[in-house]
């Protein structure tokens, strides 16, 4: 029996919620109690978060044992017959279920495996090394070149081609450009973006250093949402780490080039993840929303040019530059390259973070990642985009995860929140929650949106009580037309999709 | 002395290492807050004079923001998550246990100045569903039983 060398313990926030910290430090001063040379490590979500918390334990050959839903109770025999004995314990490990063998990890590549302090652990893995070539072997526009080649599109929702995104901001003149990452992630429902700042930091800091590069900027700001507060503290100790070792800053790696990163958290408001009103409220404003054009690309931030990204999509940049493009075009559809991370809960037995490629059925995702439905329940829908997506039924499940297949159904692919919804799910309850959501959230600024949402709300309400009119499936229909063609912004714009998908395909 | 006088004269200290400017608005009132658990209207005004914001400008973004607090909250803030995954699991039925618990409604606080229980929109612990947090800790699988034992073990501790 080999050696154990390294015990990991997943401490998101995830795993903190569900008691990981308890056994941590329960298996800290058991394995002093034992006087066992055995490092700990502190390592973020790896997105089982169904079986959590969450202790791997790894010998000297290189063999993994995963044990799931471990209490304070447990570690005593974990110790003592694993790490001691050298005999797995067979009846606490988590159950083979198949959740990993379909996905393809590239944005999460590391979380759940690295320490995410450890700016060594990170580089060990290949990071920095795109940020590294970007700045020795690639000019900026060669950087783009090789986006554009890998055909990455935002992650945040829109799908926009990133290589178009940064070309135009590149293609400024200004002294002053800003990169910004959008880490506001306000769908209820979605947490990917805090499962990587809080388990990969570098990798969101490495991808902007490479955006900035090509761009041409030479400041940048992580706007992260208050809900978060471990994503910002890790990301914090992440920019001091990277400073001290010269890969923010002023001539980053002895080269020409410098940036760094100031970190701003939000201060609860869904609409600053739409990119004008995140503007705003970095500047000190009321988070609301302008009109476009100009975009940001040309006028954003303090009026400068300013490239605003996903954190999801910078998360891939590092990857793609350090492996090329081709490797990345390698995986997803004709116009959706790669892979989309998703946040799978609600009714489903495998609920947590998955990483799929694109152009996977929502069928393959819900069954043979998520593991079916909960207690055998008869699957209904999935929710896909929070409250600007839809409810895609189980009939249409065979629709591949892709940016046109999705926006064909009225859905959108969204940033990624994915909650499946049982025969015992109120498809009704669900619209109007994501109505009363987006009616609260909305932040008054055009009529459509501001009353039109409201409207739209007492009418859904009308409608669950049994007091609708006639015609008032017709009227609910017709306004949230044109709550999405006149609104503002994308929060009303999309705000009526809810409602639009769930008449479509639940029309009783 | 009364309690805002003594605030007027410490706030420049958690002023003092941000830009006098209008963009240092949100995050200075996020320290304030931190420190006080709420915004004082005697610290809003302090607030704009420091950065040389209209005091109307200062309300707006205090009032606008879901994370300002302009009355003081108890010693403890319990946020009860109500986004979707944690909606179709049964957040509702939580919500409905704690004011039950508590005998307040949201946004109120005990008669003991114990809790203060508000309702946020997503905590990002969608898989841990329903869950709430207290103060900085979040707390997941929740259910009637385990309601009970969170705020038991909360009861009486300093805020961390």
């Amino acid at each position: 029996m080999s050696r154990v060398t390294e015990v990991s313990i997943g401490l998101a926030t995830c795993g903190i919620a569900a008691g990981a910290a308890e056994v941590h430090s329960r298996l800290v001063s058991s394995l002093a109690g034992h006087g066992l040379p055995v490092k700990v490590k502190r390592v973020g979500c790896v997105g089982m978060c169904y079986n959590e918390p969450l202790v791997d334990v790894l010998s000297e050959d290189g063999t993994h044992h995963t044990y799931g839903h471990v209490t304070v109770k447990d570690v005593a025999r974990i110790v003592s017959e694993h790490l001691v004995a050298g005999k797995p314990v067979e009846d606490l490990l988590a159950p083979e279920d198949g959740f990993f063998s379909r996905q393809v990890r590239i944005v999460l590549e590391n979380c759940g495996l690295i320490d995410p302090e450890s700016l060594d652990e990170y580089r060990a893995r290949g990071g920095y090394e795109g940020l590294k070539r970007s700045l020795f072997e690639m000019t900026p526009s060669q950087v783009i070149d090789e986006i554009k080649a890998s055909g990455l599109r935002g992650r945040g929702g829109a799908g926009f081609l990133t290589a178009t995104k940064w070309g135009f901001a590149a293609r400024e003149t200004s002294p002053e450009k800003f990169v910004v990452c959008n880490g506001d992630e306000g769908d209820p429902g979605a947490f990917m973006d805090r499962s990587v700042l809080e388990g990969d930091p570098h990798r969101v800091l490495e991808g902007m250093a490479i955006a900035a590069y090509a761009i041409g900027a030479d400041h940048g700001y992580a706007y992260v949402r208050a809900e978060y507060p471990l994503a910002i503290e890790r990301l914090e100790k992440a920019i001091v780490a990277a400073r001290e070792a010269g890969l923010l800053g002023e001539h980053i790696l002895g080269s020409s080039f410098s940036f760094d990163v100031v970190i701003k958290a939000g201060a609860g408001a869904f609409v600053c993840g739409e990119e004008t009103a995140l503007i705003a409220s970095i500047e000190g404003r009321r988070g609301m929303p302008r009109r476009r054009p100009p975009y940001p690309t040309t006028a954003g931030l303090w009026g400068k040019p300013t490239v605003i990204n996903n954190v999801e999509t910078l998360a891939n940049v590092p990857w793609i530059v350090r492996q090329g493009a081709a490797a990345f075009a390698r995986y997803g559809t004709e116009r959706s390259k790669g892979t989309k991370v998703f946040a799978l809960a609600g009714k489903v037995n495998h609920s947590g973070l998955v990483e799929i490629p694109m152009g996977m059925t929502i069928r393959e995702i819900v069954f043979d990642v998520g593991g079916g439905t909960r207690d055998g329940k008869a699957f209904k829908a999935v929710q896909i985009g929070g409250p600007s997506g839809g409810c895609i039924p189980a009939s249409l499940a065979d629709v591949p995860v892709d940016y046109e297949s999705l926006t064909q159904t009225g859905a959108i692919m969204g940033s990624g929140g994915l909650i499946v919804l049982d025969e015992e799910t109120c498809m009704v309850d669900v619209a109007r929650f994501f109505l009363d959501f987006i009616q609260k959230e909305s932040c008054g600024k055009c009529t459509f949106c501001r009353i039109g949402t409201k409207r739209m709300l007492e009418s859904l309400t009308r409608i669950c009580a049994g007091e609708a009119g006639t015609n008032e499936l017709d009227r609910l229909i017709d306004l949230s037309r044109k709550v999405k063609r006149h609104s503002l912004c994308g929060l009303g714009q999309t705000a009526p999709n809810p409602v639009l998908t769930t008449s479509r395909f639940f029309p009783d | 002395m009364p309690e805002s006088t003594l605030q007027a004269g410490t706030i420049d200290e958690l002023l003092r290492p941000f830009p006098p400017s209008p963009a240092s608005v949100i995050p200075l009132l996020q320290q304030v807050q931190t420190r006080y658990g709420y915004l004082a209207p005697e610290n809003l005004a302090r607030v704009a004079e420091y950065t040389h914001a209209p005091r109307s400008r200062v309300y707006g973004v205090a009032t606008f923001y879901s994370q300002f607090r302009l009355s003081k909250p108890g010693k403890h803030v319990v946020r009860v998550c109500q986004g979707t995954a944690c909606h179709v699991l049964g957040a509702e039925k939580i919500l409905d246990e704690l004011k039950e618990m508590l005998r307040i409604e949201e946004g109120e606080t005990t008669a003991d100045g114990e809790f203060t229980l508000e309702v946020v929109r997503c905590l990002g612990c969608c898989s841990l569903a329903p869950a709430l947090m207290i103060d900085n800790e979040t707390c997941g699988r929740l259910t009637r039983k385990r309601v009970g034992e969170v705020l038991a073990s909360w009861r009486g501790k300093d805020r961390a």
